[in-house]
């Protein structure tokens, strides 16, 4: 394992400096906009990364949550499974398959998209057992905060040459997007200022409250009109895109994929050991004061944040 | 003890609180006077245009009003560790939830009453919708922030520096309700749109929002 990390940050080196030669030299320019699309090859990999991310991060906090409450816990299950059945199925109808056709997707595109809702659940709560689920939950939130920080930044760049403005006040995905940021960001902050050991359940369910969000947030613009490019990709209708640009893109997907995945291993680690030493801490003035209760109180004064809890 | 009960019994001692100290009220009041009164001498617009910003700027002055009593809440019973007490009491959590958030409404709700008219007279309002289904948003909106606002009031007042945590961890969350709340107060006061779909909207979100506060409170009250 040890060894798979340099390598893997050598591979992911590789493939962004690859991604970047085929944004900037292989794929043609655009029809209409010219060059600055280019943009799109760091933009919309960044936007799917941060997502995933932010969707592990909701699985993970469901999971906390029902950890240890076996009623909550096989509930949860079950209507997980329920939606993986009735998306597959849904899929299918004939009335979804109309809608999906307008905008150029496949059936079984969504079928393979909702069923990785509970492949996503099941999975994580199996490689990710207790006080680890919270750990994920840190760390896809932080990488998913950066990846959506890059999101919002190459939009506006992009959009100034192409619609004139750096932003469109009430478009959908742009005001989704940004209020998703906000959330992922005070969730941050409440995990910054309550360095207590209520923090892990108190930041799940602030996870959940955001995920409940995001789909009001979308209704409640719904009536004004949406300047983002529809998405042209997956869908039996993408003939309007060369080969060369969707294959830049998947290639540019494949390389933030991996960046992102180094980045979060790394800090899931760092977490961890961070955890372990405030352990070890925890339990060294646990037996001080099973020993020297006397000795422990003239050192009260400067004990440590972790120590004192601990006490 | 039932669930009812215990319910009416927080209410009634949180408005009995209120109503001899009215600490939260009276500052809730001041402090929307005095957004109201910033507002003016910063817009100082015609009575076409303020048909227009009404709606923005009566949400903005309540969301901040709110925010003051929200805070007060929880913090009213971390002194004499009363809200230890709850912890350990056999009582069910979401009755002390139900009965604080509709406290918190009905503070908020006497604020709504008292501020509106001053709004009127401040920007020469005249309605030009049906006047009515501002009752419906103004409940269906404080019920919005207040059940949310509660929730989270619950969650800051576990961490340091929670006055600031508040605002902090409620604002996002309630953009869509902000959103609704201020598009549907517009299209009344102007009459060039049906507020119909924001009303349901808002529903929606009270809904949803009630249900999960209800669903993860206990699990908050008690987090360790």
């Amino acid at each position: 394992m040890k060894r798979l990390f340099p390598i893997l940050s050598i591979v992911a080196a590789v493939l962004l400096a690859y991604a970047l030669y085929r944004a900037l030299v292989v794929a043609p320019a655009d029809a209409q906009q010219g060059e600055v699309y280019r943009i799109i090859y760091y933009h919309v990999p960044s936007a799917w990364t941060a997502f995933l991310l932010f969707f592990i991060n909701f699985v993970a906090s469901i999971q906390y949550l029902v950890n240890g409450k076996p009623a909550a816990k096989s509930a949860a299950k079950w209507i997980v499974i329920a939606i993986g059945i009735m998306g597959v199925v849904a899929a299918f109808l004939p009335a979804v398959q109309r809608q999906l056709a307008a905008i150029g997707m496949l059936p079984s595109a969504m079928a393979t998209t909702v069923l990785a809702i509970p492949a996503f659940y099941f999975l994580i709560g199996k490689w990710f057992p207790g006080q680890k689920l919270d750990v994920l939950a840190v760390t896809t939130a932080e990488v998913g905060v950066v990846f959506c920080t890059i999101v919002l930044v190459t939009g506006p760049i992009w959009a100034r040459p192409v619609w004139g403005i750096w932003w469109a006040p009430g478009d959908i995905r742009l005001t989704s997007t940004l209020v998703l940021w906000l959330i992922y960001v005070s969730y941050l902050v409440l995990r910054r200022f309550s360095n207590s050991a209520q923090t892990q359940m108190l930041a799940a369910a602030l996870a959940v409250f955001g995920a409940l969000d995001v789909p009001l947030v979308y209704f409640s613009i719904w009536f004004f009109r949406t300047q983002h490019p529809q998405p042209i990709i997956g869908g039996s209708s993408g003939g309007s895109i060369d080969p060369r640009m969707l294959d830049t893109l998947v290639i540019s997907w494949m390389a933030f994929l991996l960046f992102a995945f180094l980045v979060c291993w790394s800090r899931f680690r760092l977490e961890l050991l961070q955890r372990e030493v405030e352990e070890g801490y925890a339990m060294e003035s646990l037996a001080g004061s099973a020993e020297t209760k006397s000795s422990l109180n003239e050192r009260a004064v400067n004990r440590t944040p972790v120590e004192r809890r601990a006490v | 003890m039932t669930f009812a009960s215990v319910a009416l019994a927080t209410l009634k001692k949180d408005i009995r609180l209120e109503w001899r100290s009215k600490d939260a009220l009276n500052s809730m009041l001041f402090f929307s006077l005095l957004v109201v009164v910033i507002f003016v001498f910063s817009f100082d617009p015609l009575a076409e245009e303020s048909r227009h910003i009404v709606g923005g700027l009566v949400w903005v002055a309540f969301l901040f009003a709110a925010v003051v009593a929200l805070n007060q809440t929880w913090a009213r019973e971390l002194r004499n560790q009363v809200l230890d007490a709850y912890r350990v009491s056999p009582a069910p959590a979401n009755a002390l939830f139900l009965a604080k958030a509709v406290g918190n409404f009905i503070f908020v709700g006497v604020l709504e009453a008292l501020m509106a008219p001053l709004f009127v007279i401040f920007y020469n309002l005249h309605v030009l919708g049906p006047a009515w289904q501002l009752i419906p948003v103004a409940m269906l909106g404080t019920w919005a922030l207040v059940v949310n606002g509660t929730f989270f009031a619950a969650m800051s007042v576990r961490t340091r520096s929670r006055e600031i945590m508040l605002p902090l961890l409620l604002f996002p969350i309630s953009i869509p309700a902000v959103i609704a709340m201020v598009a549907a107060t517009t299209s009344i006061l102007t009459g060039e749109d049906s507020a119909h779909f924001y009303i349901v909207l808002l529903l929606t979100y009270d809904v949803v929002f009630t249900t999960a506060s209800l669903a993860l409170f206990e699990t908050i009250l008690h987090a360790e």
